[in-house]
């Protein structure tokens, strides 16, 4: 069974994110720019997957700026064994790549979709909802563990106030949450080798599919500020101090 | 013009996000239906009739709408969305789950965690982990939004008489079955409606010591108990106690910190709360610059002198 996983170039989970004085985004010159944190770990349980026999071939997939080949090479190195990059300068919304990601999979025909839950920069949680719906195949979301059994998945899913299984017949569309696994770091040997393995570049015109943007952006702003209050001495302190604000 | 609310309750009641949800759809429109899918829809849309400003009530039960099945929910919602121009849902676990399904059957863009609206087609919502806001306008005829309860008042939960019917319901989609649940239960309030939060952070250093530390503080003060994103991959809180951009969004009038650096994620988790108080032996944690009350001592201190100043 082949697993397609598509992962997203986004701006590195540790550097504070500043916002352009202009309003029209945040700032990405000269930035640190890294996988998705929940698509590593997506390239991980597809890896995993494939190391317990059930996965035969891993297809990374990422849509973007020429620059995202660095990461398609980050999920070769983890054990990937394609890539693709379908490359665009343009900001394409979840629904666009939803529809670019259905026609890569009528070419693939890949028995399961494997995607973070959401990218950490625009913070949608949607494509593979979305993806889900266009292909007419069955999802299962913010997902904790996944056991393959014949021709169904069985997802253990993180869901409000506990866990809820859910069995889908594959092929399936399975996003990931942060507890379903601990992603490796690829080792230099498997870094050198990445360099090595397929990696097919195409352009969005390539797919012949609508991606013009619905949303028009008008503005990027900061949050407000909040201001630090005072240090109290001791609990005693603290107390009386709550009580004076009418939270106690 | 006019608006369908998903309901987010639990089976007997109406949850209070409902209601923070209404508001944010009067922005939108005066005409506001709500639906309330899943077990107990009966009970619960006798509650929702009485919400000031709603229009009608529409109630659907199926095993998969029973179990929250996204495909099933989605193909509901998507049917009844000829009459409306806007659906918005609560931006819960289960609203995440099936929303963007609404907009993909609608082919209309979603608009993920709404914090404010402008206009009916012009609203703000967070981006990287709320560190800046974005405003966005869609050309869409049809708008699928979710939002995000904790930044809206809550509707008056009475003075409306709205009537109760049955809505259509579409068969349950093949693909998916329901194999099993595990929901905590507390007698504690549940973290996102809970009008105090005492939060546990990766200083606690083991499950045992938050769980000897944390929980009698809430339980002093009557609230639901928090983690850090660090604690909860720690592993000393399970992954529902998390608070933060990847967890739980909360708002609560009083936030504890205890042993919390305050990470840019926990932040966009509580930076809404009321009142926010720190507890952290270093004085350079950054959670001290949002706090309103900051004490500098080791929580191994700090907890059982304020569980004896509570008296």
């Amino acid at each position: 069974m082949k697993i397609l996983v598509p992962v997203k170039r986004v701006i590195d989970y540790n550097v504070k994110v500043r916002v352009k004085a202009d309003q029209t985004g945040v700032d990405l010159a000269n930035v640190k720019m890294s996988m998705n944190p929940f698509d590593e770990i997506a390239v991980e349980e597809a890896v995993r997957l494939k190391e317990a026999g059930i996965a035969t071939e891993i297809v990374a997939v990422s849509i973007g700026v020429a620059q995202c080949e660095a990461i398609l090479r980050t999920a070769l190195a983890m054990g990937a064994d394609r890539g693709l990059l379908i490359q665009t300068d343009q900001d394409i919304e979840p629904l666009g790549i939803a529809k670019l990601l259905k026609a890569v999979i009528a070419e693939e025909n890949p028995g399961i979709v494997l995607m973070g839950k959401q990218a950490i920069d625009g913070d949608n949680n949607a494509t593979g909802q979305m993806l889900s719906t266009l292909l007419g195949w069955p999802q299962a979301t913010f997902a904790s563990k996944v056991v393959i059994d014949g021709d169904e998945a069985k997802v253990t899913r993180e869901v409000d106030g506990g866990l809820q299984t859910l069995g889908v017949k594959l092929p399936a569309v399975i996003t990931t949450d942060l507890r379903l696994n601990e992603p490796r770091y690829a080792s230099l040997p498997n870094i050198m080798k990445a360099k090595k393995k397929p990696l097919d570049t195409k352009q969005v015109a390539d797919y012949g599919v609508d991606v013009a943007p619905r949303l028009n952006v008008l503005k990027v702003t900061e949050p407000p500020k909040r201001s630090a209050g005072i240090k109290v001495a001791d609990a005693n302190a603290l107390v009386a101090n709550l009580k004076t604000a009418g939270v106690l | 013009m006019a608006v369908l609310v998903i309901a987010d309750h639990d089976g007997t009641h109406l949850r209070d996000s409902t209601l923070k949800v209404l508001t944010a759809a009067k922005a939108l429109s005066p005409d506001i239906d709500v639906l309330v899918y899943g077990a107990g829809s009966a009970t619960v849309a006798g509650q929702a009739a009485k919400a000031a400003g709603v229009r009608k009530v529409l109630t659907a039960e199926s095993a998969g709408l029973n179990a929250d099945i996204a495909e099933d929910v989605a193909a509901l919602i998507a049917g009844l969305a000829a009459g409306y121009d806007a659906v918005a849902i609560p931006a819960s676990a289960s609203g995440k789950n099936f929303a963007p399904r609404i907009a993909a059957l609608l082919d209309v863009s979603i608009i993920s965690d709404v914090i404010e609206v402008i206009d009916a087609k012009t609203f703000v919502r967070p981006i990287y982990a709320g560190n800046a806001l974005e405003t966005v306008q869609t050309s869409d005829a049809k708008v699928v939004l979710t939002v995000r309860p904790t930044t809206f008042a809550a509707t008056a939960a009475d003075g409306g008489s709205a009537a109760v019917e049955a809505a259509s319901i579409p068969a349950d989609f093949a693909g998916t079955r329901f194999v099993g649940e595990e929901k905590v239960t507390s007698d504690r309030p549940e973290l996102g409606a809970a009008k105090v939060v005492v939060s546990g952070g990766r200083a606690l250093g083991s499950a045992e010591e938050f769980h000897a530390v944390i929980e009698p503080l809430a339980d002093k003060l009557g609230a639901a108990v928090g983690a850090s994103r660090a604690a909860v991959d720690a592993g000393y809180a399970p992954n529902d106690y998390q608070v933060g951009q990847t967890g739980k969004v909360v708002a609560p009038a009083l936030y504890i910190a205890v042993g919390i650096s305050g990470a840019i994620q926990h932040l966009a988790g509580m930076k809404d709360s009321k009142v926010i108080v720190a507890i952290n032996k270093d004085p350079e944690a950054p959670i001290f610059q949002i706090a309103d009350y900051g004490l500098v001592e080791d929580y191994k201190t700090a907890v059982p002198a304020l569980m004896a100043a509570l008296g």
